[in-house]
């Protein structure tokens, strides 16, 4: 079996998000970059346990610079095959999937995963799109995912429940929580990760069709305003009275 | 401009969907596309708000990614929009994606208001999972834009619109459907408008019935921290924040949770937050509205009976 899984960085969940240059850029300065939860925990993790069940390989794929070079390591440190990684700035989400569907469209991947998001942009779009461009179905929301021969049966959260679907390969997935458990990477896989082949590829020429032009943090709250914990109709009051939301 | 809206309508046109329509109809002249068995006179009312005319299509399985695109694409054709809107719900998330690489669109996903097209064509989105906004310019002809539910008002307008018969070439339809397990009554966390949460102040699962209970009352949808739900103290789609699901209800009361950054970035769009905690140095204080700095064991059915006796006021 064939696997390619998207792997993104994202700031570590606990960075301040701040920005610079007229807040048209995030600011970076003393941000720890991790392996974006959904690609690491979920999609990398499930992907391996199915190539060491049914044999095979899992690539990872992702469209970035030397930078996110650290964090393919660690995906490579889990216990991915080998990583690519095509060299452009992802900076919209077509761009991106359209550069991953350039690079797989000829090498016969039976399954494409994608986290169910990223936890910067939270688009939830490069993985319908990589879908939409090599012309497979696209699972998205999947939990859970067994395969059969060619046949792979999920479950994904749709409006109101949860769904059992079954599909052939090959196919694109986004997976969510549910899907696997989180691994820790061990001193060998660390070990291994630092000779494992990184190829660099170059990016295919393409416009972005969109940009970020500014970015703004919400406004502060007014301040707490504490009740006291005898009081709950004072409390009903003022969420009737002043806030207006029942 | 003209726009399509997608819906999906079960038996009832949703809130998100009026959603949509509404939000549609303030750019400009708004077809609406949609699919399934929902009867003519339920659909009526996306005339209310703002949709001219209806297109739907009768035989089709909503889990075919492929050919809802598919059914998009061909109604974008037919009516000449250039612009698609659609509910950046579940389904939302599996197809406008794809709808947007059909089109070589642009795609705003998570938008949370009108476009401004007084510079180019710009849309604000929630990024970093609710720490802040950004916004978006999207340059290419089509543009397929999702909307975050609860986000924008749906607005009437007094108008009606006709309904027709709307029919495809759909191409095949690949995943196979074999089971749908639904959760529960009530509205789904996303498109709650009162939401109740509690975390792992409350020691334990036996204990939830006092969240339940005025969760009941309120009328709103029960949510969770992301322990809670990882121990198995309740189930996983109630787990809320960054790596869960992120909401904005109008009002989101937190019993026994002490406001992680990461339970916060999925809940800090909520337009007002009621804290429930004994530590008064609890983190979530600082992103309240209201704090009550007590047990939630007492504070919980204490607050329920208030509303118990608002609403008997009410009536
Ligand atoms: C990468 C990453 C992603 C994460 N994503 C999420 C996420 O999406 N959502 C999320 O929620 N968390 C997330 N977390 C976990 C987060 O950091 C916190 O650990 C978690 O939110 C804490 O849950 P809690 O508030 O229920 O529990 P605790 O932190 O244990 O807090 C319990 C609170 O209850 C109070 N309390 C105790 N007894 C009572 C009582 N009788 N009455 C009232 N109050 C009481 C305590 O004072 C305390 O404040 C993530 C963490 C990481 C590292
Ligand atoms: N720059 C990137 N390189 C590789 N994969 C990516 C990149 N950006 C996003 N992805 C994948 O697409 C998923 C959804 O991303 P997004 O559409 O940004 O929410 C992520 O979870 C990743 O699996």
């Amino acid at each position: 079996m064939k696997i390619l899984v998207c792997i993104s960085k994202s700031p570590d969940t606990t960075a301040k998000i701040a920005f610079t240059d007229g807040n048209s850029k995030f600011d970076e300065n003393g941000v720890q970059y991790i392996v974006n939860p959904y690609d690491e925990w979920y999609a990398l993790v499930r992907a391996l346990e199915l190539v060491e069940a049914n044999g095979g390989t899992v690539t990872t794929i992702t469209v970035g610079t030397a930078a996110d070079d650290p964090t393919i390591r660690k995906a490579l440190a889990i216990g991915a095959n080998d990583a690519v990684r095509i060299d452009g700035q992802a900076l919209d989400a077509s761009y991106v999937a359209k550069q991953i569907s350039e690079y797989a469209k000829d090498k016969n991947f039976d399954i494409i995963f994608t986290g169910k998001e990223t936890i910067n942009y939270n688009g939830a779009q490069v993985g319908g799109m990589i879908a939409e461009n090599l012309n497979q179905p696209f699972i998205s929301l999947a939990t859970k995912l067994d395969i059969n021969g060619e046949t792979a049966t999920l479950e994904r959260d749709v409006q109101g429940g949860v769904e059992v679907v079954e599909v052939n390969t090959p196919f694109v997935i986004s997976a969510a929580k549910g899907m696997a458990e989180q691994r820790i990477p061990n001193m060998r896989g660390i070990m291994a990760a630092r000779t494992k082949p990184l190829n660099v590829v170059p990016a295919v020429d393409l416009e972005n069709l969109t940009t970020v032009v500014s970015y703004s943090l919400p406004e502060a709250k007014e301040g707490c305003k504490y009740i006291d914990p005898e009081n709950m109709d004072e409390l009903v009051d003022l969420l009737h009275n002043q806030s207006k939301v029942i | 401009m003209s726009v399509l809206v997608f819906i999906e309508a079960k038996n009832k046109v949703s809130k998100a969907a009026l959603e949509a329509v509404s939000y549609g109809s303030k750019i400009g002249s708004t077809t609406v596309i949609t699919f399934g068995d929902i009867s003519s006179d339920e659909l009526a009312i996306v005339g209310e708000y703002g949709g001219e005319k209806v297109l739907i299509h009768r035989g089709i399985n909503k889990s075919n990614d492929q050919q809802l695109t598919n059914l998009i694409h061909a109604a974008v054709e037919s009516s000449g929009a250039t612009i698609v809107v659609l509910s950046q719900d579940q389904t939302g998330k599996s197809i406008g994606p794809r709808v947007a690489a059909k089109l070589n669109a642009g795609h705003v996903s998570g938008a949370i208001d009108l476009p401004d097209t007084s510079n180019g064509f710009q849309v604000n989105t929630n990024v970093f999972s609710g720490k802040a906004m950004a916004t978006v310019a999207v340059h290419s002809d089509k543009k397929v834009i999702s909307i975050l539910p609860n986000s924008i008002s749906p607005e009437k307008t007094g108008g009606s619109t006709t309904i027709e018969e709307f029919d495809a070439d759909l191409g095949e339809g690949k995943i196979v459907v074999k089971e749908m397990k639904t959760q529960g009554e009530g509205i789904p966390l996303p498109e709650a408008e009162l939401v109740v949460s509690a975390g792992r102040g409350l020691k334990g699962p036996e204990n939830w019935g006092i969240v339940e209970d005025l969760a009941k009352t309120l009328g709103a949808t029960t949510a969770c921290s992301r322990p809670v739900a990882d121990i198995g103290w309740r189930p996983h789609h109630e787990h809320v924040g960054q790596t869960g699901i992120a909401i904005r209800p109008n009002l989101y009361i937190a019993a026994g949770i002490s406001g992680a950054i990461q339970h916060l970035a999925g809940v800090n769009g909520s337009k007002v937050i009621v804290v429930i905690n004994t530590d008064a140095e609890a983190p979530f204080f600082k992103a309240a509205d209201y704090g009550v700095v007590g047990d939630a064991f007492e504070v919980l059915p204490r607050l329920n009976e208030a509303f118990k006796k608002f609403h008997n006021s009410q009536n």
